[in-house]
C-alpha cells in the first residue's frame, strides 16, 4: 500500500514533466472534450486542452451526460493527442467514466490514456470498494426523528443518572477511606479549583458588588434611605449572588477544563486503559475532581461574599457619602448566619453540579477533536442550566421554610 | 529463534464470534484457539477489524454474538465482576500507546503495581525501571508521555502492559515505529517472556519478519468476506495456503499475479519504483 502511494506521487510528480512539450504545439487553452463514434460501437472519447485544476474543464457530469446521449456505444476508447497538461482533474474525469461504463457494462479501454494516467486509474481501481461502507444519507421523516430523538434523550437520562448514582457511591467508598485514587491527583484538582481561581472570583465579586450597590444606591437615594445599600449588598451576595457567581465561574473555568481533560483522555485511550486494569474511572479521575470543587466552593463562596460586600462599600462610602462604620454596622445587623450558610450550602451543591457535568461530559466524549470541543461546551452549558434551575428549587424551599 | 513447538491446553477459545459497530459488521464467524505458551499472530490488511477483535477479547467490546473462553470459562456471559476479575491477568497495550499523561513512565508501569501488590514505593520504583529497562527505557523514568517519542511511547506502554507479569499479554501493532533493531530486540523480548514467565502473546501485526520469526500460530481476517480465511502456523501459511490473498500477503505482495497479469501495475511501475 505505502509503495502504491509512493508511486502514485511519482506519477504525478511527473505529470507536469511530460506533458511541457506538447506545450508549444497548443497554446494553453482550458480543458474540452468530444465524443465521436468509431467504428464497431466504439465512443471515442478526444480530450484537448488543459485538464488541470486551475485550467476549467467541464465536470464529470458533462462527460457523463454526453456518454449516456451516445447511444449504441459497447465500448469506451480514448484520444488524447490533443491533451495538453492534466493533474488529478484529468483522472477524477477518467475515474467518472469507469465508474460509469461499470455501471453501464460498458468495456473501457484505457489504452489510449497517457502511461501515467493509466497507471493511476489502475491504482485507484485496484482495491475494490468496501461492501456495507458506504454511508448513504437518509432523511427521517418527522415521526422517525421524533422517536430517534426521544430515544436518545432516554438514553442519556439514563446514563446521567446512573452516573450520578456511581458518583455517590464513589463518594461513599471516600467516606469508608475504601476509594483509590492517586493523592497528586486531588492536589493538583485543589490548585486548579481554589488558588488559582482566585483572581477571576476576586474580579466579578468586587464588579458584582459594586453594580448591585449602583442599582440600589439610585433608588434609594429618592428616599434618603442610602444606608440601606449595605443591607441590599450584602443579603443579596450572601444568599444569591455569590454562590451563583462563582458556580458559573467555576463552571467556565474548571468543568469545561474537565470535560476536555477527560474526553482527550478517551481519545487517547487512556480511559480504556484505567478499565482494563480495573481501574474505575469514576474513583480515580472524577472523584478527585469532584472533591477538590466540594472542598474549595465553600471557601471561594465566603471569599466572593467579603470582597462583594467591600465593592459594595466602596460606592456606600465615595458615592453616598456614608462613613466606613455605618456601612459596616448596617452590613452586619442585615444578614444573619442562616443567609450565609444558605448561600455556602448552595456552593457545595453547585461545585458538585459543576464537577459532575465536566466529567460526565467528558467520559460521554467521542473520539476526535471536535467531540473534545463539544464536550467542553455543553459541560458548560449543562451546568449553568443546572445551576440556574437548583438556584429556583432553593429559593421555592427557602421562602416555604420561611428562612 | 523459531518457535518451539508448543503442545499444550487451549488458554483462549473463540468460537462463532461476530463482531459489529451498530449495523456495519466487522468480522464474522470467528473460531480460533489459542493456546498457553503461543504467540499468536492476528493479521490482516488495515481497517479489517484487528483491534476490534482485541477489543473484545479485552473485555471492552461485547461481541454481537459468539463465546470467548479463558481456561474454560465462559467471559461474556459471566457477571461484570468476574470478568473484572478476569481481566486483572491481562496486559495490554493499544495501538496508540494509550498511556497516562498525566503521569511519567515510571508512574504509569507502577501505578497497577501499587493496586495490586503489597510492595513499598521504593520496590515499585524498581520495579518499574527494571520493566522499562527492558523494553529499552532505562533512564527514562521520570518522563512524561509527551515528552518521548512516537515508538517510545510504545515500548512505554508495552513495560506498562507487562507491568502484573501477566498470563496473557495482547499487543496491538507493538513494532509499529520501531526500527528494525528496536523491533528485532522487541520480538526476542516476547520470546523470553513467553519462555521464562510462560506469558501467551497476542500480537496484531503486519510486520512480516516478526510474523515468521516468532508467531506460532494465527488467524487471517479478510475483509470483503468479513471473516477468517487462514489461520496456523505463519510460515505454514506463506507457503502452503490454498488461498491466494493469504499467501500474497504473507509474501509482500510478490504473489500478486495470480490476479491475472495486469501491465499497467506490474511492469510499468517498475521503472519509477527502481528509480528511488
Ligand atoms: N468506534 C467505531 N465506530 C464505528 N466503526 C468503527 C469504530 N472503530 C472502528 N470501526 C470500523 O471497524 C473497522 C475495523 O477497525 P479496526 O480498528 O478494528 O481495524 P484494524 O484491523 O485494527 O486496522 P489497522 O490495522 O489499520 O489498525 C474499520 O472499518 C472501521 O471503520
Ligand atoms: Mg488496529
Amino acid at each position: 500500500m505505502e509503495s502504491a502511494v509512493r508511486l502514485a506521487e511519482n506519477i504525478l510528480a511527473q505529470a507536469p514533466r511530460m506533458t511541457v512539450a506538447k506545450d508549444h504545439a497548443t497554446d494553453r487553452k482550458t480543458g474540452a472534450f468530444s465524443v465521436e463514434m468509431g467504428t464497431a460501437g466504439v465512443g471515442l472519447l478526444a480530450f484537448s486542452g488543459d485538464w488541470t485544476l486551475q485550467a476549467k474543464a467541464p465536470g464529470a457530469a458533462a462527460i457523463a451526460s454526453a456518454l449516456a446521449a451516445g447511444t449504441g456505444i459497447r465500448r469506451i476508447g480514448f484520444d488524447t493527442d490533443a491533451l495538453a497538461q492534466w493533474d488529478s482533474t484529468f483522472i477524477t474525469a477518467i475515474l467518472g467514466v469507469v465508474a460509469q461504463g461499470k455501471a453501464a457494462g460498458i468495456d473501457v479501454d484505457l489504452g489510449g490514456l497517457p502511461a501515467g494516467a493509466q497507471r493511476l486509474v489502475t491504482l485507484a481501481t485496484a482495491v475494490p470498494e468496501r461492501q456495507g461502507a458506504r454511508r448513504t444519507a437518509t432523511r427521517d421523516g418527522f415521526l422517525v426523528g421524533l422517536g430517534k430523538w426521544w430515544l436518545a434523550s432516554y438514553k442519556s437520562m439514563q446514563d446521567s443518572l446512573a452516573f450520578v448514582g456511581e458518583a455517590t457511591i464513589a463518594l461513599a467508598r471516600f467516606s469508608v477511606g475504601r476509594a483509590r485514587f492517586r493523592r497528586v491527583d486531588l492536589m493538583i484538582a485543589l490548585e486548579a479549583c481554589g488558588p488559582k481561581a482566585l483572581p477571576i472570583v476576586t474580579l466579578i465579586s468586587v464588579l458584582i458588588g459594586l453594580i448591585l450597590a449602583f442599582v440600589g444606591a439610585i433608588q434609594l437615594r429618592q428616599f434618603g434611605a442610602q444606608i440601606y445599600v449595605a443591607d441590599l449588598v450584602a443579603i443579596a451576595m450572601a444568599r444569591e449572588m455569590a454562590a451563583i457567581m462563582t458556580g458559573i465561574i467555576m463552571a467556565g473555568r474548571t468543568g469545561a477544563a474537565f470535560a476536555a481533560q477527560l474526553g482527550t483522555m478517551q481519545v487517547n485511550e487512556e480511559i480504556d486503559a484505567f478499565r482494563t486494569l480495573g481501574f474505575s474511572p469514576m474513583e480515580f479521575l472524577v472523584l478527585p475532581r469532584m472533591l477538590a470543587l466540594i472542598v474549595m466552593m465553600p471557601l471561594l463562596c465566603i471569599y466572593a461574599n467579603i470582597l462583594g460586600i467591600l465593592g459594595g462599600g466602596i460606592v456606600g462610602i465615595w458615592m453616598l457619602g456614608l462613613t466606613p462604620t455605618a456601612y459596616y454596622v448596617q452590613t452586619i445587623a442585615s444578614v444573619s448566619l442562616t443567609d450565609f450558610g444558605i448561600g455556602i450550602s448552595k456552593s457545595v451543591i453547585f461545585g458538585i453540579v459543576v464537577a459532575l457535568a465536566g466529567c460526565l461530559k467528558g467520559l460521554q466524549s467521542g473520539r476526535s477533536a471536535s467531540a473534545v470541543g463539544d464536550a467542553a461546551t455543553s459541560a458548560v452549558v449543562l451546568s449553568i442550566v443546572m445551576i440556574i434551575v437548583l438556584d429556583g428549587f432553593f429559593a421555592v424551599v427557602t421562602s416555604i421554610m420561611g428562612i | 529463534m523459531t518457535g518451539t513447538t508448543h503442545t499444550s491446553s487451549p488458554h483462549i477459545e473463540v468460537s462463532n464470534l461476530d463482531l459489529s459497530y451498530g449495523d456495519f459488521v466487522i468480522q464474522k464467524n470467528l473460531t480460533f484457539t489459542v493456546n498457553h505458551g503461543d504467540v499468536f499472530i492476528i493479521m490482516g490488511g488495515s481497517g479489517c477489524g484487528k483491534s476490534t477483535v482485541l477489543k473484545c477479547l479485552i473485555g471492552l467490546k461485547s461481541p454481537a454474538r459468539g463465546i470467548v473462553r479463558f481456561d474454560g470459562a465462559d467471559f461474556w456471559s459471566t457477571a461484570a465482576s468476574t470478568r473484572e476479575a478476569m481481566m486483572r491477568r491481562f496486559g495490554v497495550l493499544y495501538q496508540s500507546g494509550a498511556l497516562w499523561s498525566s503521569m511519567t513512565l515510571a508512574e504509569n508501569v507502577g501505578l497497577p503495581l501499587g493496586e495490586y501488590t503489597e510492595l513499598g514505593a521504593a520496590e515499585i520504583r524498581d520495579l518499574a525501571a527494571m520493566k522499562l529497562a527492558l523494553v529499552g527505557l532505562a533512564g527514562f523514568e521520570d518522563f512524561y508521555p509527551s515528552e518521548i517519542s512516537g515508538g517510545m511511547q510504545k515500548r512505554a506502554g508495552i513495560a506498562r502492559a507487562m507491568a502484573l507479569d501477566p498470563d496473557v499479554l495482547f499487543l496491538d501493532e507493538p513494532s509499529a515505529g520501531l526500527d528494525p533493531i528496536s523491533s528485532k530486540l522487541l520480538d526476542d523480548l516476547i520470546v523470553e517472556l513467553r519462555d521464562s514467565l510462560g506469558t501467551t502473546m497476542v500480537i496484531v501485526t503486519h510486520e512480516l519478519a516478526s510474523i515468521f520469526s516468532i508467531g506460532t500460530n494465527s488467524v487471517f481476517l479478510d475483509p470483503v468476506s468479513k471473516t477468517m480465511i487462514a489461520k496456523g502456523d505463519p510460515r505454514e501459511l506463506r507457503d502452503h495456503s490454498p488461498d491466494p490473498n493469504v499467501r500474497e500477503f504473507l509474501n509482500r505482495g510478490a504473489s500478486a499475479m495470480t490476479k491475472g497479469p495486469d501491465p499497467a501495475r506490474t511492469d510499468s511501475s517498475r521503472p519509477t519504483e527502481a528509480a528511488r
